[in-house]
């Protein structure tokens, strides 16, 4: 974060007046491309069938509020951390818990499965994130092969792994995301440009990309190369926090869900906040957002309990999911897209699908 | 930069992060108006009546007309406002919820909104709790007991000072006539359910933990390059994200059947067996996915070994080959980089390499200057260079070609799965732990290394075969330094 002093002839209110005009010259050079809205190009598609959405399966087994969960890759475990420092991994399929950790830090607000499947990462009021290699045999502490990767100077509020076990990348309250090594717990690139804490982060999915988007209390979307460690594009158009991001399927747009109560749509190429999706009835904060595999549903997880599902392209909500009793903390799309699962402070976790009557 | 918010005022002050509390607040005075609000009646109690009551069907019904929404989510949204305990139930008082009935409720009077001026203080809460106490003694709940006991203990040193207050405050209460009392009872009783809610009552004022930083900050942005940047028409970009939910919508389950069926539905994983990474037989669907993307294609390991096979029978499998190392370069340990990427330069970019592959003059001068100083993005400008010729090139024809072709006509199409509920039942008592990812892992190991063999012996044989045609290339040596041992 940039802090320097006053040149000569400046003062705060010319500096005010300058940034002021700089951002409005960049909404008029956006403005200048955006021939066509969202919406529009919408009206020619089909409106959805009717969803039926199920919610069959439900975890139980954590003691406290499930802040965070992960999927592995093959589609049927998945990670869970919560409140009290357990973390679980579960086979979702059968409700069987197959591993556990106790962490000795509470708030356990970041965890994730790493690509092999064979470890799990996770990190919160400690500061850091470490990364437990799973073991075959039930009887092993997982904790005696812990390896501390992250350190911050702050919480840790968010972590994934890049598309090997070899490396993290973790976003804090400290206002920073940061790239780890594994093996050796190196820094290998950090990225400044929050002036807030930084709340969350997601990878691009692009196969030849080196791109993440991170999301945080200053309101902003930054989108970073993890190469360079620069910011290369900014989005600001929320009015409070921004709790979640996740990149769209193709990774040409991404999603946010703030505490003002909106989820939105932003197009990366356009460089533009492309929809808004709201509602007058629903007031409470979102905390957390993720794609269905083909991109046209947005499934977002609410501090009122509930999961709204949007349709993407028409801005409409499609449905509503209850059953939680307490706040949706995390909402994931299993890899496959056959299933969604939700996280919240009623400590417990429930898989969703569509059903077909 | 940390600044340390030294308040912790539970939410008490209006911050834009907690916005949706101005947003209630609205809300709260429509319900409120006399004319268009909420209907509301006495309720008689033993000898006092309670005025302004309103029954929870009453509030559902308000709601849902006024947000012309379905009465769940009436309720759901009702709920939150006692959650946050705008409104107070005036039976069942530890549950912060609505129900759908004629059960009691009253508007909490603003003095003890969620968004008043001060903090939720300890120390009110200690003077709450001893002043019930003073009233009857025995009459605190097990949790506010133990909240008592842990209050005396390190607020001891003001202990007198609290007594105090709640003596004034019992002897002020007494003064008030009768009504009016319970009825501030009932209201500050409930202001405390929501602010130390017993064991057991979910309160929307828990809302974790405090955020750090604020961001009122200044800060010096980066507008100037942001005006500067390239960027794409909006019916393009809009275009092409239509076009992907369209292309992708038959391979959606939330949209479309999965076949034979969705394993989280029937708790039969026939689907998940059939899409297994290395299955010897895609399924159409799967294959159908290859012809989307080139990304489609790599990020699939079953496509990935079909397109390395077409490779193979191209002898262009060296490009492939660079790429997956390059990957490995990239997302590999810090420990082994300079290793690698000196392997991957004597494997495929310096001249009279084995598997040599073809990037032009520009390039080469760039990574082999940056192979000097290796580190792990050494390799981007030839990685990029090849995955654009196989994804303009090699993509191309290979989709057209008679691999593929094969791949296509053997491909499965299995046929939807019509389970009785008797047979449902079964699935789900059949239902099994799968094989764990760790010996999945070993597996694949093992795969890949047969893969290698094979590979290599085929690179062999065409090169012994080459060099019976034409001379060696002359031996010349390589130009980045050894490797540091």
């Amino acid at each position: 974060m940039a802090c320097q002093g006053l040149q000569g002839g400046e003062t705060v209110a010319s500096l005010k007046r300058e940034s002021e005009s700089l951002r409005k010259k960049l909404e008029e050079e956006r403005k200048k491309l955006s021939d066509i809205e969202l919406n529009q190009v919408a009206e020619k598609i089909e409106v959805l069938g009717p969803l039926s959405i199920k919610t069959r399966r439900v975890l139980k087994g954590h003691g406290n509020k499930v802040l965070c969960m992960d999927w592995c890759k093959d589609k049927r475990r998945l990670v869970s951390s919560s409140q009290d420092g357990k973390v679980i991994v579960w086979d979702a399929f059968t409700l069987n818990k197959e591993h556990g950790v106790a962490l000795p830090c509470t708030w356990v607000m970041a965890c994730a499965y790493a690509p092999s499947g064979c470890a799990v990462a996770c990190g919160g009021l400690d500061n850091k994130c470490s990364v437990f290699p799973l073991s075959l045999d039930k009887n092993e502490n997982l904790s005696a092969k812990k390896k501390s990767v992250a350190m911050h100077t702050n919480y840790v509020s968010g972590c994934t792994f890049t598309s090997s076990d070899m490396q993290i990348l973790t976003s804090s309250g400290d206002g920073t995301c940061a790239l780890w090594d594994v093996e050796s717990g190196q820094l290998l690139q950090s990225f400044h440009g929050h002036t807030a804490d930084v709340l969350s982060l997601d990878l691009a999915p692009s196969e030849t990309g080196n791109t993440f988007v991170s999301g945080g209390c200053d309101k902003k979307a930054n989108i970073w190369d993890m190469r360079s460690g620069q910011n290369i594009q900014s989005f600001e158009s929320h009015e409070s926090d921004i709790n979640c991001v996740k990149y769209y399927p193709s990774g040409d747009a991404f999603a946010s869900a703030s505490d003002d109560a909106t989820c939105r749509f932003y197009d990366l190429r356009a460089d533009r906040e492309v929809a808004v999706y709201q509602k007058d009835s629903v007031i409470f904060g979102a905390s957390t957002v993720d794609f269905s595999l083909s991109g046209r549903l947005l499934f977002a997880g609410y501090n009122d309990y509930t999961i709204n599902v949007w349709d993407v392209l028409k801005g409409t909500r499609a449905s509503i999911l209850f059953g939680h009793e307490n706040r949706v903390s995390r909402v994931r799309v299993s890899p496959d897209g056959t299933a969604l699962c939700s996280a919240s402070w009623d400590n417990t976790l429930r898989v969703s699908w569509a059903a077909y009557l | 930069m940390t600044i340390r918010n030294p308040l912790r005022d539970h939410g008490q002050r209006y911050r834009p992060r907690i916005a949706c509390l101005k947003k209630v607040e609205k809300v709260l005075l429509e319900m409120q108006d006399l004319k268009t609000g909420v209907k509301s009646q006495p309720q008689r109690l033993v000898i006092t009546t309670i005025p302004h009551a309103i029954t929870g069907e009453d509030i559902i019904s308000w709601l849902a007309d006024r947000f012309q929404v379905d009465t769940q989510e009436a309720r759901s949204f009702g709920s939150m406002l006692v959650a946050l305990g705008y409104i107070y139930p005036l039976q069942d008082h530890k549950r912060l919820v609505i129900k759908p009935d004629a059960s009691l409720y009253r508007f909490q009077t603003p003095y003890f909104w969620p968004t008043q001026q001060w903090p939720v203080e300890d120390t009110d809460y200690a003077i709450y709790l001893a002043k019930r106490n003073i009233r009857k003694k025995g009459i605190l709940e097990l949790h506010e007991q133990e909240h008592y006991n842990r209050l005396h203990k390190w607020m001891n040193h003001k202990w007198d000072f609290i007594v105090m207050q709640a003596k004034e405050q019992y002897r002020a209460a007494k003064e008030r006539k009768k009504p009016d009392r319970v009825v501030f009872d009932c209201q500050e009783r409930a202001y405390w359910v929501v602010h130390r809610p017993p064991p057991g009552t979910v309160s929307a004022m828990d809302y974790g933990l405090d955020r750090l930083i604020d961001p009122n900050a200044d800060e010096m942005i980066f507008t100037q390059q942001s005006i500067m940047r390239p960027r794409v028409k909006s019916s393009v970009s809009i275009g092409a994200l239509v076009k992907y939910c369209a292309t992708y919508n038959s391979h959606d389950p939330f949209l479309s059947k999965c076949l034979p069926s969705n394993p989280w539905l029937t708790d039969d994983v026939t689907y998940w067996t059939l899409n297994m990474p290395y299955v010897e037989m895609p399924t159409k669907m799967r294959v159908e996915r290859w012809t989307f993307s080139f990304a489609e294609l790599l990020s699939d390991p079953r496509g990935r070994n079909d397109f390395r096979l077409f490779l193979k029978k191209e002898f262009s499998g060296e490009n492939l080959a660079f790429w997956e190392s390059c990957e490995d370069l990239k997302w590999g340990e810090a420990a082994t980089m300079s290793e690698k990427a000196e392997h991957i330069y004597k494997t495929f970019l310096a001249r009279g390499a084995p598997r040599w592959i073809n990037i032009d003059g520009k390039t080469m001068e760039i990574t082999v200057k940056g192979l000097k100083h290796p580190h792990r993005y050494v390799l981007d400008a030839a990685q990029t260079h090849i995955y654009m010729l196989m994804k303009k090139d090699s993509y191309g024809r290979y989709q057209k070609s008679p691999v593929f072709k094969e791949t296509v006509k053997k491909a499965i199409c299995p046929e939807e799965h019509h389970f009785t509920d008797a047979q449902l039942e079964q699935n789900a008592k059949k239902r099994r732990p799968s094989l764990s990812p760790i010996i999945l892992r070993q597996m694949e190991q093992e795969q890949r290394a047969k893969m290698a063999a094979t590979v290599d012996i085929t690179q062999v044989m065409s090169k012994l075969s080459k060099q019976r045609k034409e001379a060696p290339p002359p031996p010349c040596p390589p130009p980045c330094p050894p490797p540091k041992k």
